[in-house]
């Protein structure tokens, strides 16, 4: 009879976790299917490789946007990704306790939290009002402060993992620390470091917010760094918001790259992190 | 034979906890020591404080002297007396990221060596030493996470070998072993002698008697008694040492 009872209300419990996980499943391919459904219609080899046309023109593109979307994401990545992992190093390997370490360690916790509109309008204030216009630089610098405290995060996680006694091992024999950590520790810690920048880039690549106020955009390809530059959120914003329906198809088009991309990038970063585990 | 080591006042502090409580002692050259006592009883920071180990963890504290030489230790680059003392762990900690051969040569690498015949060189020298060059060398680019336990321990022996130190210290080398793992590491102390001076830090005491020429028993951040093996085991001059060998506590 109690066997019987047990029996039952481990069959209840599995029915509700199981019910559960779908409810949290249908909006995540209800989206993806969304996206794909709406998207695929209108993507085209044109819409990689043409710019945007006017309204009422067919064959328009976005090919400045995409690419305007790697160029700021490789801004943010060269500026972020060092940034960060030599600041997770400090934290980690030389200064796990002072002051210094543990408001880093705050600000980044809180830096992580904030809305990235915020950073936006920071550098909004702080460099294109400055520089006198929008440009691709202040657009990879807002991209970049919204990677920096992720990496550091990840990375020092990844550190953290690294036992003591492989660094002991490195200073047994004789290694300094500098070298112990370089070639010993950063090593070991690789592929979770590179799983953990992969993400912080799958992350800002879809940000929109930050660019509005900073990169802004571009109907036509940029000139120089120092130029308003078109990306695929910001793209898709406004092409969304249009009143036209031409626009409204690119506008699904382009959310299907963007999609397709940010789940590059997270499937590798995830790949990566599985191999390091077999 | 001369003195390799001595120690004189030798006290060492984990943040307020006094771990040691001034150590007196000299070590003779090409001899195996063995370090025993119970646990907690200060032997392994002993050890680390010889190769100035125990002042890389923070909130430590070492006063006192020990000479290594003629010269002492703390009057020179921890770094480079490191590769004059070189150190075995308790548990395996072979380099995850490196292969068996990358792990071997580490040492002499990272400080500089490039020549690739001489790497090569050092490394099947090495691993002939730690008894492991017939097991590994047709494999030595597989990692060094791939082999046993017993293994990877001789590896990280031979690891330390290849750096050419005078001095190996190991802190419980073959705890982590299997019995037949243990024999082949005891055989390989035994061996080591002709050329290094050793000091061993051990829980079991057959195992002090088997491979040690002198032991010393340490107590409570003490060093309650030093001398020759048997003289330890079977004529012990304190009491303490006796309640200790013959089981009382510990």
């Amino acid at each position: 009879m109690n066997d019987r009872l047990r029996n039952y209300r481990n069959w209840m419990m599995l029915s509700v976790f199981t019910i559960a996980t779908i409810i949290a499943l249908i909006p995540l391919f209800g989206v993806l299917s969304y996206v794909v459904k709406n998207g695929i219609s209108a993507l085209s080899l044109q819409f990689f490789t043409n710019l945007p046309k006017a309204m009422g023109l067919s064959g328009g593109g976005m090919a400045n946007a995409i690419v305007g979307t790697l160029i700021m994401v490789l801004i943010a990545s060269l500026l972020g990704i060092p940034i960060g992992i030599l600041a997770a190093i400090y934290l980690t390997e030389y200064d796990r306790h002072s002051w210094l370490s543990v408001g880093v360690r705050f600000a980044t916790d809180v830096l992580t939290g904030i809305p990235s509109i915020i950073v936006g309008i920071v550098i909004y204030t702080a460099v294109v009002l400055k520089m006198g216009n929008f440009s691709a630089l202040a657009g990879g610098l807002a991209l970049s402060i919204i990677m920096i405290p992720l990496i550091i995060r990840s990375t020092e996680e990844m550190l953290k993992l690294v036992s003591h006694s492989i660094r002991e091992a490195g200073y047994a024999l004789g290694i300094s620390k500098g070298k112990t950590i370089l070639r010993i520790i950063l090593p070991t810690a690789a592929k979770g470091i590179i799983t953990g920048a992969m993400l912080a880039v799958a992350r800002v690549a879809g940000e929109t917010a930050p660019l509005l106020f900073t990169a802004l955009g571009n109907q036509y390809w940029a000139r120089s760094l120092n130029e308003p530059m078109a990306s695929l959120p910001v793209q898709i914003f406004q092409y969304a918001t249009s009143p036209y329906k031409e626009w409204h198809q690119q506008a699904w088009a382009g959310s299907l790259v963007l999609i397709s991309l940010v789940i590059i990038l997270n499937l590798s970063a995830r790949f990566a992190f599985r191999s390091r585990s077999n | 034979m001369g003195q390799s080591i001595s120690v004189r006042d030798l006290e060492a502090w984990y943040g307020s906890h006094k771990t040691l409580k001034g150590i007196h002692m000299d070590i003779a050259l090409n001899n195996v020591t063995a370090i025993i006592g119970p646990s907690g009883c200060g032997k392994s920071t002993f050890v680390r404080c010889i190769n100035r180990m125990h002042e890389t963890m923070p909130g430590t504290k070492v006063k006192g002297e020990i000479i290594l030489d003629g010269v002492s230790i703390y009057d020179q680059d921890p770094v480079a007396l490191r590769k004059r003392v070189g150190m075995v762990f308790q548990k395996p900690n072979p380099f995850p990221s490196m292969s068996i051969y990358d792990n071997v040569v580490a040492g002499v690498k990272l400080n500089g060596m490039t020549q690739k015949h001489k790497l090569q060189a050092i490394a099947e020298k090495s691993l002939r030493m730690a008894a492991l060059w017939d097991e590994v060398k047709d494999r030595l680019n597989y990692s060094g996470m791939s082999l046993s336990g017993g293994q990877q321990q001789r590896l990280c022996i031979a690891r330390a070998l290849a750096v050419e130190p005078s001095v190996l210290l190991m802190d419980e080398p073959a705890s982590a072993l299997d019995p037949i793992a243990t024999m082949h590491i005891e055989e390989l102390i035994r061996q080591l002698k002709a050329d290094y001076t050793i000091l061993i830090v051990t829980h079991n005491m057959q195992q002090a008697a088997r491979i040690a020429d002198s032991t010393a028993f340490f107590l409570n951040g003490e060093l309650v008694e030093h001398g020759p093996t048997s003289d330890i085991f079977t004529n012990p001059s304190d009491k303490r040492t006796e309640d200790y060998i013959s089981g009382r506590f510990g």
